[in-house]
């Protein structure tokens, strides 16, 4: 999306890196991410896999700065995103796994509340920026309609065109194709990789889908039980030597000695 | 233990709240139209049940006031017991209680969901911090409309007595006398009191509501229990804040 003229950023436009170091994450006793070091790239699409409760969205929580480590530090172009007061420094957008759209406003009014709240333009220049938004995610038809009013791959798309309203340089997808079916999946998947040519925006994606991540990822990186289990091409990943990935990557269902009976024993 | 580290804990949250709130008030040209939206909500959709209450807690006062006073010969006085009554205690005491159960209630139910679907979690990484979208404007808008509230009711409580006092046999007290007597007693320093007491019943409602609700998490079964805690602590806030105020003030 071009940048407004008349629009006053508060930052600018290039893609910034991200660096976890050493992050650790429990919750009572229970233990969600153990010893996480990543370093993200300006500009790239980084996707986090890893199998259900494997700590994927809680470290995409850390990186966005709604929860704090208990030990290690997340640094988006060396400023930790939990600090309110570096946090408007740089521009984070994140598409939450509902959507998190708010339902008491309409689709236009959930996009110009960004913009709005921090007084970025004049209300013309405003209307420009979300209508390109939705332009570019094929939603003009919905501008008027409030969420309960869309289906769930209509919801994802508002998500969507409501971070890129935000111009951000890190945008971080939590399951952005989760509950979405084949074809809502691959056009879900085309704007992420759309968005990152046009736009040169860092992407984090979490996600468990595999078809997703090896069409858009530039490297994934595979999650295990809160331990980051490698980091990798999406190339290198189909070739890789480790038999926990590749049962992740391909399972096989088999009847004569079933998953769900190895699970009943080991819990 | 654990029930009083709770007590504690959300006593804190709440301070730690209106702090972050008003620390937020240079801000507030951006938020006069969520404010006098949130006064609609609280204050103007709250006027019909506030009048019909207060009209009927009025004539029960009268009536009340009535078989006794009737009988030891002080029926003139029925005005003056119903306008102190309702200026002091009830007006204050019964709007407060109104709006803990209609506003607060769905004040914590909003902020709950909001709060379970990630919506507190959208603000914060659009860095529009929630004290400012959800609670400044909600906390602005029941210190204006409770003042008024109150002072409706007070006004409707007044005439239910009369109209008892008029058209119930035994009393037949004319308005005349009724609003005399009660302009007798009646003082500003009265009313003050009264608008105070309901100004802070009415902050800390909404506060209690903010807070429960924006430390709910889990699912739509903890909203419904957030819910029941932000009205239960309401009403012992309630009446444990008139005690503390009415010996304070007296």
């Amino acid at each position: 999306m071009k940048k407004s003229t008349a629009c006053h950023e508060r930052h600018d436009r290039n893609p910034v890196p991200v660096d976890v170091a050493g992050l650790s994450k429990s919750y009572g006793s229970q233990t969600v991410l153990t010893d996480i070091s990543l370093s993200i790239k300006p500009g790239e699409i980084f996707v986090i896999m890893g199998p259900s409760g494997s700590g994927k969205s809680v470290l995409l929580r850390q990186i966005a700065g709604l929860e704090t480590p208990d030990a290690g530090t997340v640094r988006i172009a060396g400023l930790d995103p939990a600090d309110p007061d570096t946090r408007d420094r740089f521009a984070l957008a994140l598409v939450f796994q509902s959507g998190a759209l708010f339902n008491s406003l309409s689709v236009y009014d959930n996009l110009a509340l960004y913009p709005l709240e921090h007084r970025l333009c004049p209300k013309k220049e405003i209307r420009d920026r979300v209508m390109r938004a939705l332009q570019i995610l094929s939603l003009e038809a919905a501008a008027q309609k409030f969420p309960s009013e869309l289906s769930g791959g209509m919801k994802k798309r508002v998500a969507i065109a409501r971070a890129l309203v935000m111009e951000p340089q890190l945008l971080l997808y939590d399951e952005p194709t989760s509950e979405l079916d084949p074809v809502m999946s691959a056009t879900i998947g085309e704007i992420i990789a759309t968005l990152k040519q046009e736009f040169q925006v860092t992407s984090i994606v979490v996600s468990h889908d595999r078809d997703l991540t090896f069409t858009i990822a530039d490297r994934v990186a595979i999650l295990m039980q809160g331990k980051l289990r490698t980091t990798s091409t999406p190339a290198a990943l189909r070739e890789i030597n480790d038999p926990l990935i590749a049962d992740f990557l391909n399972p096989k269902i088999d009847l004569k000695n079933p998953r769900y009976k190895q699970l009943e024993v080991t819990t | 233990m654990k029930q009083l580290t709770a007590i504690f804990e959300g006593i804190g949250s709440a301070v730690l709240l209106t702090v972050r709130a008003f620390t937020m008030l240079p801000a507030a040209p951006r938020i006069i139209r969520r404010v006098v939206e949130q006064s609609f909500i609280g204050g103007y959709t709250s006027l019909p049940i506030v009048s019909i209450l207060s009209f009927f807690i009025g004539g029960v006062l009268a009536l009340q006031a009535g078989i006794t006073m009737q009988s030891i010969g002080t029926k003139e006085l029925i005005g003056t017991l119903v306008g102190e009554s309702l200026v002091r205690e009830l007006g204050p005491v019964m709007v407060a209680i109104l709006v803990a159960g209609r506003v607060g209630s769905a004040i914590t139910a909003e902020l709950a969901s909001m709060n379970v679907y990630n919506e507190v979690d959208a603000l914060v990484t659009m860095n529009i911090p929630p004290e400012r979208f959800l609670v400044l404007p909600r906390l602005i808008a029941v210190l204006l409309f409770m003042p008024v509230l109150t002072m409706i009711g007070i006004v409707v409580g007044w005439i239910g007595g009369a109209v008892v006092c008029k058209f119930v046999g035994f009393i037949n007290l004319a308005p005349e006398q009724y609003f005399q007597s009660l302009r007798q007693y009646l003082t500003a320093r009265h009313m003050f009191d009264g608008l105070l007491k309901a100004e802070i019943f009415g902050f800390c409602v909404v506060l209690i509501a903010c807070t429960v609700g924006l430390r709910t998490s889990g699912g739509p079964r903890e909203v419904g229990s957030s819910v029941t805690r932000s009205v239960v602590a309401s009403l012992i806030t309630i009446i444990v804040l008139d005690f503390v105020l009415t010996k304070i003030l007296a």
